[in-house]
Order: structure tokens, then sequence, then C-alpha cells
């Protein structure tokens, strides 16, 4: 319980998703213009991760290990997000329309959003790590704890550049400058501050 | 070379003025995570050329079989598919830099520059346009790696391709007056650097605009 608790602060500050490996960039450059639909995209984000990573986990550590199918694990784990986030989407549309119609076009795109896919490639890396190392995945509750705080530090992430971009609105950058540059600066700039969360332990 | 104006458009365009990573922003996630040295962001960029190149011949061939409302998961597939196989390689090869990258290799599957190429443009151009268009986005994708690691792994460790640039004598461990910067190793400099780009690439370009 307490490694599960460990874990998820780490994946949340230490080892974000966004700040420390890049991963899902793109439509962190691309969706966060304003805050109300960075916050529904790191919703959606944070619920995908939840369900696909454990999914992955089990298959990883019942299927292809005892079978010796490693090599596989790029193949099946895509096909796994895709077909989850297919589910999703449909089980959204059912029994939510409201939520369905706030997410809109994200669901489809998270497909093949690199934080979903990352995190499954990380939870593969860790399943091998020593139980006793921090970062180490040990059982199912580990990886659902490893989820939830990959994808909140996500929220996060994408939560806090939104709020800055909204004020940015009314700086006078150099006009080579604006958009996307100066928006990769504020994110590098983000990150130094990220760092300071290195170390952090429980 | 004999080559018509179209065809010269699709391959060197991506190389500058239509770059998959500075203009187009597709496949930041990998291109900041793998160019702390220039080696591995070398095997990054030719991994990711050989690959977008494949999977558009691929996706071309089929283009006209392909159900419209399946084309994701079978784009994803075939792509899937070819990373596997230059994972499997890198792995027989090179293992030091298959190690290096890590989970990036099989993160080239989710990369932005694959589905986008996939989807603009080998759905809709006959095979040799696609290839072509494959080859010029990879580059264009590697020039820019190769960009970033270099200022990264000459200013953070002071060598280039694991040689030695900047003179041991230099260094104030031996009496110098210059010290390596441990800020170019981070991964934050990465995204400043790439910010660089940005700037210089738009403030060059701007009268295209």
């Amino acid at each position: 319980m307490e490694h599960a608790l460990s874990l998820f602060v780490r994946s949340i500050f230490a080892d974000n998703m966004i700040f420390a490996f890049f991963l899902g960039m793109c439509s962190y450059l691309a969706v966060s213009k304003t805050v109300k639909t960075s916050l529904g995209l790191g919703v959606a984000v944070t619920f995908v991760l939840l369900i696909t990573l454990p999914v992955n986990y089990l298959l990883q550590v019942y299927v292809l290990n005892p079978l010796n199918l490693g090599y596989l694990s790029f193949i099946l784990f895509i096909a796994v997000i895709a077909a989850i986030v297919q589910i999703v989407e449909m089980v959204v549309e059912k029994f939510s329309p409201s939520l369905y119609a706030s997410l809109g076009i994200f669901l489809p795109l998270i497909a093949v959003n690199c934080a979903i896919m990352g995190g499954s490639l990380f939870m593969q890396q860790r399943i091998l790590l020593d139980p006793e190392n921090v970062k180490a995945i040990a059982n199912i509750g580990d990886a659902f704890a490893y989820a939830l705080g990959s994808g909140l530090g996500w929220l996060v992430a994408i939560c806090c550049l939104a709020g800055i971009r909204e004020k940015m609105e009314y700086n006078d950058v150099p006009k080579p400058l604006q958009g996307l540059g100066i928006t990769f600066i504020v994110v590098g700039l983000m990150a130094m501050a990220f760092m300071c969360f290195s170390g952090l332990n429980i | 070379m004999a080559l018509s104006q179209k065809t010269k458009e699709t391959l060197l365009g991506p190389l500058n003025a239509n770059n998959p990573v500075v203009v187009q922003v597709l496949g930041i996630c990998s291109a900041l995570a793998v160019t702390v040295q220039l080696k591995p962001a070398l095997v990054m960029g030719v991994a990711v050329t050989i690959i977008v190149a494949m999977s558009n011949v691929i996706i071309s061939l089929l283009r006209n079989t392909i159900p419209m409302r399946i084309r994701i998961i079978v784009q994803l597939v075939v792509v899937a598919a070819l990373v596997t196989l230059v994972s499997e390689v890198l792995k027989a090869f090179a293992y030091d830099v298959a190690m290096q990258l890590s989970v990036y290799i099989g993160l080239i599957i989710t990369n932005c520059i694959l589905m986008g190429r996939l989807e603009a443009f080998a759905m809709t151009n006959k095979v040799w346009d696609s290839f072509l268009d494959g080859l010029g986005n990879g580059l264009g994708y590697a020039a820019i790696l190769i960009i970033v690691a270099f200022f990264r792994e000459l200013f953070g460790a002071g060598t280039l391709l694991g040689f030695r640039i900047i003179p041991e004598s230099w260094y104030v461990a031996n009496g110098g007056f210059y010290e390596n910067c441990g800020m170019m190793m981070m991964p934050a400099m990465a995204l400043i650097i790439v910010g660089g780009i940005i700037w210089a690439h738009r403030a060059i370009n701007k009268e295209e605009k």
C-alpha cells in the first residue's frame, strides 16, 4: 500500500509524463489554448490510462511472459488501446451524452496519444525492476496507482500550461516567436520548475 | 537529376518550408527525449525515416481496399509491425543504442508524423509520391533531431558522437576556465532549444507567410 502511494505521488510530480518524458506532447501543445478544453482532455487521458494500463499489465504478465512472446508487445498494446478507446467512446456516448459532447473529438484522438502508449511501455520496463525499487510495478494495484498518477500528472501539466497561455494573450511577444515558439519556451521553464520535485519520496 | 517540380516539392518541402516538427508540429514527443547525445538522435532519425517511407508505401498500395471506418486500426497495425521489425533489428545490431532509446522506439508507433502523413498523404496519393513524401518528412524530422542533439551534446558534455571537441585543458578542474552546462542534459533545455529553432525558422521564412 505504502509502495503504491509512493509510486502514485512520484508519477504525478517527479516522473511527470510531460516534463520528464515529453509524452503526449502533440495534443498537449495543440489543445492547451483554454483551460476548459484542457481539463476535458486531461480527464479523458486519465480515464483511458486507468483502463488500458492495468489491462496491458495483465496481458504482459499472464499472456506474453509465459508464452515468451515479448516481441509482439507493441502490436498487442496498440491494438488493446485502440479497441478500448473505441469501447470507452461508445459507452460514454450511451450513458453520458453530456460528457461525450464535452470531450468531443478528443476521445478518438487519444488512441494515438503517446502518453497512453508510453504508460504501457514504461509499465513493461518497470515489471522487471527489483520490487524494493520505488519505481517498480509489482502487482495490479501498483499498475492502477501508476496509471492514475501519470494521468493526473498529465492533467495538472496541461491545465497549468493552458492557464499561462490564457494570460499570455495580452503579452507583447516578438513576432516570429508568437504562438508555438513561446509555448515551447514556457513549457521548458515549467519543466525546470517541476525538476525541483525530483528526489521526492514518501 | 530530372525531377518534376511536384516531385521535388514533395521530397524537399518537408526539409525546410514544411518541416514536420517546427511547422506541422508533429512528432514532438520523441524529438525531445532522444536528443541528449548525437548518436541516439541519428539512429532515431534513420529509424523514423525508414518507417515513415515504408508505411507510406504500404498504406498507399492498400489505399483502395481499406474500408474507411477501420482505417485507423489498419494503419496502426501496419506501423506497429514495421516498428517491431526495426526494434528487433536494433536490438540485434546496435544493442547499446537500443537500450538508450528504450521506450521511444516503441513510441514511434504513436508518433504523430506517421499517422499525420498516412492520413494526409498516403491515403490519397500514388505509391512513388507517397514514398518520396515519407522520405522527405522523415529526413525533415531527422534534421531537427540532429540540430537539437548537436547543441545539447556539445554544450552539455563537450563531445560530439562521443569524440571530445572541447579540450580537456580548458576545464576548471584542469586549471582552465570552462565548465559543462549541466542544464543542457536536462529535459527542460530540449524544449527551449526547439523554441529557439522555431524562432529562427520563422524569422527567416517569414516572407512566405
